[in-house]
């Protein structure tokens, strides 16, 4: 391909890092008084907020009440502000569907739905040139946030595939130079795999590489993740011991 | 740390992009130097030598390391280039820099200067932190730069810094080194006097503007082998089929050199030349003599016919440029004392090259390789510098590593990487191996291969079996057993291509070991091979195809002497001789079918040298004999290859790797309609078949050798056969064969498109598992490009190795006068063939120190009228053959006319080297 040369000879990336560094994570919980819980994450230049309301009783139709579990409904929108170029993008595009879609799959997974039956939890992400892993890592710490029981962290992150080589955390000039790309949420501690997606084309034989890479940077991603929770029920705790 | 950058962008749409990159600056990028405890292991990659070796420069007497500039690197690479002394500096200054050493643009400054001034940090950091080193392990780094400013600047900042000139000067153990610098175009304008001599090179936007807006078209520029002062331009379009423009005359060459990517312009019609038939070399040694060149190039544009014209253009920009290290030799100027040389390059479609020598003198007679640096406006010649010397003109090793070099051929020992890839000695077969594998040792098969042949890859059987029908085997050598995808041996037999067969060498693409002993489908070994096995009736009709792996045990390797005289004899009943004869008769009905089809027979000369076995001097040069059997084996295999075509064309519709061979334009046969036609025969070259018809009923009974005249001569009107995949083209026809499907399946050990067909056929099988390249046609494409081109060269290197040894062998024998036969008739010269050597060559009428006869051409029966004689083609005449060595670089086969005599032009007979046997046919088939 000609033009950008994703990994050097060397082995560093475009932005320096190596094949399977993270980008560098921030994150804090509890970041909107009103919601049940909330939570912000930065992953390199990708920032994503999200919101969690719930458990509570089913809003608008009463038919969409399921009798032994809770309803996920998951809702993502994208700032204008957000890409390269500023444009308005209409609230349920194609685009946005796809990506509550697929967090509703990834935390009906997650979540113990069955402890709530017939109520519903409402999930709302925004993000900053979001991805999907920034999206479900500010999903989990939200719902975390508002207390609502899940097996485990979804951990997520996406990888990629340059020349033989696996790339873990793909910034977005990786992911805009074309080539496969992987999106993967893990449940880390039982390794289970709460949501795998993929739409290029890659040979099998490199697509163990590619998720042992997504993976490992999905643990690396729950060892912030745990620290950031940890350091925020310290936190609520000296607050609510004063 | 982490760094923010963020620029705005305007789209194509006009909207405005805001674009924020991250940028991590690392502090874990070692620096390289062996026992530095401060990175200890950080440093990944080629590592910096531990103790410079000490090149003795007088400026900087301590041992240290040098960083080069950017440019000083891009230019003197190859000149000054001694490894490992400053290939990681260069690395860490890169972008993912190390955070002591990133510098952040400023304010005003443009891209440039801050790389200059990145690379000034590096250094200042790289002597302060060496200096932290043990106190007896001091080392400094020298920074080379050819930027007056830039040094100065340096120097300013405390770093040791020179010029490139200075620093090689400095260096008094190798004064050669400055024969290798690069000659900067600041040097080279002195050389000229300020007269220009070609037009300015427009720049590379506007060039791409005019080929968008269709003014000027883009190609390849293909200089002339027989005309200095004549080029053609390959027009690689998409649309519209590839078209040739003709380039004439010094400046409408405009600078260009063979293989460059150029952009021309079309002259207006009336300006529209036709390719000149003269042949001309540039002898001339003064350099000022351009107005001498315009009058010859006038020369050039004598009276031609309207429909002659071809497209015309003159050259008005390089797209890219493709030079490369020439081999050559020395032309010393006439004037002592000069340090200014032209140097003459061994491949005649390159110009002669201007280079700055001390060492004139030593270089004489020696073949040496110079590389280009710049060609400017006002100078006749481009200007090099001395790369290597090779060794003395005419030694045998000399003139082999020339002509590999000059062909690129890859002919280096293969590495240790590769070789850590073979099989351990003793190898034997394993139960490993035995999986998916049939076991065939029972069966009767046996090898035919020429004498002398030690990598044989294919093998045959034949039996009747129980209903009657008959099973016919080919067993090919499982390479690709041994060659597992990836590694650094397949690597290494993929950049080869094929094995190159010289005269006296051979350069394997595979090492020996595999070549000659574990593929080599020896006799009474085991065996891996991979098997195509049909089921025939006797009417040779296909009922039945299995391909499998297998492991066999050869019971006889034969020479096509030893199986035609066991087929011949009558007392002979063994296995081996019955398998053979139902091999040959089967044969001889495919050959049949296949000639009915419009498969070609054609025929080009071809030698065989008998060498001392001492020496390896050649001794005698014969003309190869084809057998029966020779023919027997070919049709064999040219049936496996059509079988597994098919089989893996149906597997992997998309990434098959195929052999196709295009149907040439009609205008490429007119040279041998018209020469038929001259001896009053008709070929007819609507299709294939008409074609071969026609051929073989172009007998004359007067004449037998006519017919193998014409067959040459169809040869020559041919396309190259070429591999591709299938899934970027739809014409998979191959002309010469008649086959709408082929591919190369039989020769694994000496080809690499068989490696790739044998794994395509593994895995269509089930045999083995597939791999993410095989199955991605951009890459199989680009394999494909290689693979044409090495074998392209391979077959030009074989071609100028046997020109060689025709020379030695000639140089032995004095001077000699034969029969010989026209093959083509030019303005000034005739081309003729000499059946017995099977040698081709060039008969001069104008000489320089001589009056020129009166030579009339027509090139309409192609014929050439001198004084009174006339020439045909295919008109029998005696040349008389000598070694011409009057010029050193170009040692050559001269060739005079004897007969017919000619006043003043031929020379008289001498009868005693007289040799009258027959002229001995050779046929070869298209394709194999």
């Amino acid at each position: 391909m000609a033009g950008l040369e994703l990994l050097s000879d060397q082995g560093y990336r475009v932005d320096g890092r190596r094949a399977g560094e993270l980008r560098k994570i921030q994150a804090r919980m509890g970041v909107f008084a009103q919601a049940d819980g909330s939570a912000y994450i930065e992953q390199g230049n990708t920032k994503a907020l999200a919101v969690v309301y719930g458990p509570h009783e089913i809003r608008g139709s009463r038919a969409r009440a399921l009798p032994d579990r809770a309803l996920v409904n998951c809702q993502y929108s994208s700032a204008t502000f957000s890409t390269g170029e500023r444009k308005r993008r209409p609230h349920g595009d194609r685009k946005s569907c796809e990506m509550g879609l697929q967090l509703r799959q990834t935390f009906e997974a997650a979540i113990l739905t069955q402890l709530h039956p017939r109520s519903q939890i409402d999930i709302y992400v925004q993000a900053d040139g979001g991805t999907y892993a920034a999206c479900v890592n500010a999903a989990t710490l939200a719902v975390l946030d508002a207390g609502i029981p899940m097996r485990d962290f979804v951990c997520a992150c996406s990888a990629g595939f340059v020349d033989g080589t696996a790339l873990a955390d793909l910034s977005h000039v990786e992911e805009a130079a074309g080539g496969p790309q992987l999106a993967l949420a893990l449940l880390p501690a039982s390794g289970q795999i709460a949501l795998l997606e993929m739409d290029a084309r890659l040979h099998e034989d490199h697509l163990e590489r590619v998720l042992e890479a997504a993976a490992q940077a999905a643990r690396d991603v729950h060892t912030l993740l745990d620290r950031v929770v940890r350091q925020h029920v310290r936190e609520a705790s000296i607050l609510l011991g004063d | 740390m982490l760094k923010s950058k963020t620029f705005l962008k305007k789209t194509r749409a006009g909207g405005v992009m805001k674009i924020v990159r991250e940028h991590y600056l690392r502090d874990d990028i070692g620096c390289g130097a062996p026992g530095c405890a401060a990175c200890g292991g950080a440093h990944e990659g080629p590592a910096l030598e531990p103790q410079p070796q000490d090149p003795a420069s007088s400026v900087c007497p301590q041992p240290h390391y040098l960083l080069p500039d950017t440019n000083v690197l891009l230019h003197q690479i190859v000149s000054a280039w001694r490894p490992g002394t400053w290939a990681s500096v260069a690395s860490s200054l890169r972008l993912p820099g190390s955070l002591e050493t990133y510098v952040e643009q400023e304010q005003g400054e443009n891209a440039n200067d801050r790389n200059d001034r990145a690379i000034r940090v590096a250094a200042k950091w790289y002597n302060e932190h060496l200096k932290k080193m043990s106190a007896d392990n001091q080392l400094q780094v020298i920074f080379i730069t050819n930027d007056r400013r830039n040094k100065e600047k340096a120097i300013e900042e405390g770093i040791p810094a020179f010029t490139c000139e200075e620093y090689v000067k400095s260096l008094t153990a190798n004064p050669e080194l400055i024969d290798r610098l690069a000659c900067l175009s600041e040097e080279g304008n002195e050389i000229e006097s300020g007269k220009i001599i070609f037009s300015e090179h427009l720049p590379l936007s506007k060039l791409q503007q005019g080929i968008k807006s269709g003014t000027y078209l883009q190609g390849t520029f293909r200089a002339s082998r027989e005309n200095y002062l004549e080029a053609t331009v390959w027009i690689h379009g998409d649309n519209e089929e590839n078209k040739e423009i003709i380039l004439q005359g010094l400046k409408h060459l405009n600078r260009a050199v063979h293989e460059d990517i150029v952009a021309v312009e079309l002259l207006p019609k009336s300006q529209w030349v036709a390719p000149s038939s003269v042949v001309l070399h540039d002898e001339g040694q003064n350099e000022e003599d351009v107005e001498k060149e315009e009058e010859t190039e006038r020369m050039l544009k004598t009276a031609v016919s309207e429909k002659m014209l071809k497209p015309t253009g003159r050259v008005v920009g390089i797209i890219k440029r493709n030079w490369r290290p020439y081999c050559g030799m020395l032309s010393k100027s006439d004037i002592k004392e000069s340090r200014r040389h032209l140097f003459t390059p061994a491949d005649k479609r390159i110009p002669r090259i201007r280079i700055e020598t001390r060492q004139a003198s030593t270089l004489e007679g020696r073949r040496i390789i110079v590389a280009i640096d710049g060609w400017p406006r006002n100078s006749r010649y481009p200007n090099g510098h001395f790369v290597r010397n090779l060794g003395d003109v005419g030694e045998k090793e000399t003139e082999t590593e020339v002509l590999l070099l000059e062909h690129d051929v890859p002919h280096q020992p293969f590495s240790q990487a590769v070789l850590s890839f073979l099989p351990k000695m003793p190898w034997s077969i394993t139960e490993k191996d035995m999986k998916n594998r049939e076991d065939l040792r029972h069966l009767c098969i046996c090898s035919v291969d020429p004498p002398g042949c030690t990598d044989i890859d294919d093998a045959l059987h034949c039996r009747e079996l129980e209903n009657g029908n008959l099973e016919v085997g080919v067993h090919i050598a499982d390479v690709s057993h041994f060659i597992r995808p990836g590694n650094a041996l397949d690597q290494e037999s993929a950049r080869r291509g094929t094995t190159v067969y010289l005269c006296e060498k051979r350069i394997d693409m595979v090492p020996e070991l595999l070549s000659s002993n574990l593929c080599s489908l020896k006799c009474d070994v085991d065996r891996l091979a991979f098997s195509c096995i049909w089921e025939m009736n006797h009417n040779a009709e296909i009922l039945k195809t299995k391909f499998t792996k297998s492991v066999i045990n050869s019971k006889a390797s034969l020479t096509y002497a030893e199986a035609q005289l066991r087929i011949d004899s009558a007392n002979m009943n063994d296995d081996i001789t019955t398998s053979l004869r139902g091999l040959n008769k089967l044969a001889k009905i495919l050959k049949k079918r296949r000639i009915e089809k419009g498969a070609l027979t054609l025929s080009s000369p071809e030698v065989r040298f008998h060498m001392d076995s001492e020496t390896h001097d050649p001794i005698d040069l014969q003309t190869k004999e084809l057998r029966e059997t020779n023919s027997m084996v070919e049709e064999f295999m040219l049936l496996a290859n059509i079988s597994v075509a098919k089989k893996i064309h149906e597997e992997f519709s998309e990434h098959a790797l195929l052999r196709k061979h295009p149907a040439p334009p009609p205008s490429n046969y007119e040279i041998l309609v018209k020469a038929a036609r001259s001896r009053n025969l008709e070929i007819k070259t609507d299709t294939a078949k008409s074609l071969a018809e026609s051929l073989d009923q172009a007998e004359s009974p007067t004449f037998p050798y006519l017919n193998t005249l014409l067959r040459i001569l169809a040869t020559r009107c041919m396309m190259q056969a070429v591999y591709f995949c299938s899934g970027m083209d739809n014409d998979f026809h191959h002309y010469g064969l008649a086959s709408p499907i082929y591919t190369h399946f039989t020769s694994p050990i000496r080809r690499y498109a068989d490696v790739i067909v044998h794994r395509l056929l593994a895995v269509a099988i089930g045999a083995d598992c597939t791999y993410p390249e095989l199955t991605d046609k951009h890459k199989l494409a680009d394999i494909c490009k290689n693979l044409n081109f090495r074998h392209k060269m391979a077959q030009y290197a074989q071609r100028a190795s046997v020109a060689f040894h025709t020379q030695l062998f000639f140089k032995s024998k004095g001077i000699v006068s034969e029969e010989a036969y026209i093959l083509f008739v030019r303005k000034n010269a005739i081309v003729v063939l000499i059946p017995k050597y099977g040698l081709e060559g060039t008969v001069f009428f104008e000489e320089k120190d001589k009056p020129n006869p009166q030579l009339i051409y027509d090139d309409e029966i192609p014929s050439l009228k001198i004084e009174d004689t006339v020439f045909h083609v295919f008109d029998k005449v005696k040349v008389k053959i000598m070694l011409d060595s009057s010029n050193l670089q170009h040692q050559k086969i001269r060739m005079s006319l004897v007969e017919p005599q000619i006043p003043g032009i031929s020379i008289p007979t001498d009868t005693s080297n007289m040799d009258l046997n027959g002229p001995k046919k050779k046929k070869m088939k298209l394709g194999k």
